[in-house]
């Protein structure tokens, strides 16, 4: 750590945070392939099953791609909780002297780099796949931030949550999916309906609901982050 | 050892009469719906019930912040006792939902916000109970289960939005002129007494169910401290 001072700053903290996970991952790259592997299994088995012809395709393509990116998500979220939990570290960063909402916030950054730079390679590779090349505007890849912040923002805080119980990784798309199901259905209705370019009338209500979500499930974690990690 | 108080007897008995007599009301007193027929009666039934799943849904939200805020267990256990109410109430209410769904829109099941929200709901209900028994302390048990259901009780509002993006066919049978929505219908005074009263009855019913509910959370808390004390 270059920062010296005996109080760091909720920014700094927070941004001491992300540099420690993107290290670990940089040197181990564990978490990062196992999402990528895994989204790529995916698409494959989705093609297969749905039989993903040029018809069916326009239609189902944001579908296949959210479930991939939720089926995804879930992984690294379990796994970037279970390494804080099994060597200790959690108690290591509790014990610092900042603001606990500096761990929510580190950590639900730390995720949503590795959410985001798993979607930077799926997509590309998707759209060589299927010869899908009208995901790549600025409308399709705005939704897929805003919906990877909300499903990271209430997957931090439940990945916190579910890898302290009996269950454990098991437990948390069990508790996530349905508290997410919100965000997944507005980012698969306005991603589609942006495929398929429908009037910006009929897109700007899933992408109000997607902000409020967002919105909401980053202020909630922050004021009750300290209730799930206190002991 | 407490014994039952005796409020609470009476309220069982209460309980009893007023399901009793809503039943009546439903089934015998209000006049039969001219389009749909006899299966209208579930409705009666299928509002009482899903009034409760919400009520209770409600309830617990606000029990857990209570909780969260004072700490103090008996909150949790008024949280438990509401879940575990509206859990059972609300499968009541999808159930009785399709009973009606199957000849007034010819399926048993459509993906309609409603029913959507109501299923949806039912899960987070299911998901909260594997929270909890996957915990051992009884704190970390509480403040996680509070905080559950708070995000379940943002969250299904924003479920129900997003899905009536999608479609409804849903009836709404309360402040609907047009009545556009399949299976809708205005009610009469005789049905309106029969509504009504099915709301209350539910509401007594909860009432009590909760109650007993609390009372057996404190006793099972006594329970494992005896049980503590004696394996000290």
């Amino acid at each position: 750590m270059t920062d010296k001072k005996s109080h760091p700053s909720l920014l700094g903290a927070t941004l001491a945070i992300v540099q420690k996970d993107l290290a670990a991952e940089f040197r181990s790259r564990e978490l990062f392939s196992a999402m990528l592997v895994f989204s790529l299994l995916v698409i494959i088995i989705f093609n297969f099953a749905l039989e993903l012809d040029i018809e069916v395709r326009r239609t189902v393509a944001a579908g296949v791609l959210w479930t991939t990116f939720a089926f995804a998500g879930t992984l690294g979220l379990n796994r970037s909780m279970a390494v804080e939990k099994d060597r200790g570290c959690m108690d290591g960063l509790l014990l610092a002297p900042v603001d606990r909402s500096a761990i929510f916030f580190g950590k639900a950054i730390s995720n949503l780099v590795f959410m985001l730079v798993v979607e930077a390679i799926v997509l590309p590779v998707y759209a060589l796949l299927y010869d899908e090349m009208r995901i790549f505007q600025p409308g399709f890849l705005g939704v897929i931030l805003l919906g990877s912040i909300g499903y990271i923002g209430v997957g931090t805080l439940l990945s916190t949550m579910s890898v302290q119980t009996r269950m454990r990784e098991v437990l948390l798309p069990i508790l996530l999916f349905p508290i997410a199901i919100p965000v997944l259905l507005a980012a698969v209705k306005a991603s589609s309906g942006i495929l398929s370019g429908a009037e910006w009338a009929e897109i700007v209500t899933p992408i109000n609901i997607l902000i409020l979500y967002d919105v909401v499930f980053i202020a909630v974690p922050y004021m009750f982050f300290d209730a799930v990690v206190e002991e | 050892m407490q014994s039952k108080p005796i409020a609470l007897t009476i309220l069982d008995v209460v309980s009893i009469i007023v399901l009793g007599i809503s039943t009546y009301l439903a089934l015998v007193f209000a006049p039969t719906e001219a389009v749909m027929g006899e299966v209208q009666r579930v409705f009666y039934f299928h509002i009482g019930t899903a009034w409760i799943g919400l009520l209770g849904f409600i309830i617990a939200a606000i029990a857990g912040i209570t909780y969260l805020v004072t700490k103090d267990l008996k909150w949790d256990r008024f949280e438990v006792a509401a879940v575990e109410v509206s859990t059972v109430f609300f499968f009541l209410t999808i159930v009785l939902g399709s009973i009606w769904a199957r000849p007034a829109w010819n399926t048993w099941w459509t993906w309609d916000p409603r029913l959507t929200t109501a299923a949806v709901t039912e899960l987070i209900y299911i998901a909260y109970f594997m929270l909890r028994q996957g915990i051992d302390d009884p704190d970390k048990r509480a403040r996680f289960g509070a905080l559950y259901t708070l995000l379940g009780g943002i969250s299904a509002p924003i479920t129900f939005m997003v899905i009536r993006l999608f479609r409804t066919i849903h009836p709404v049978v309360i402040g609907n002129q047009s009545a556009a929505a399949q299976g809708g219908f205005s009610m009469s005074s005789d049905m309106k007494v029969a509504f009504f009263f099915a709301l209350f009855a539910f509401t007594v019913i909860f009432v009590d169910l909760i109650w007993h509910r609390v009372r057996l959370g404190a006793l099972q808390e006594k329970v494992e401290q005896l049980k503590l004390k004696l394996s000290d």
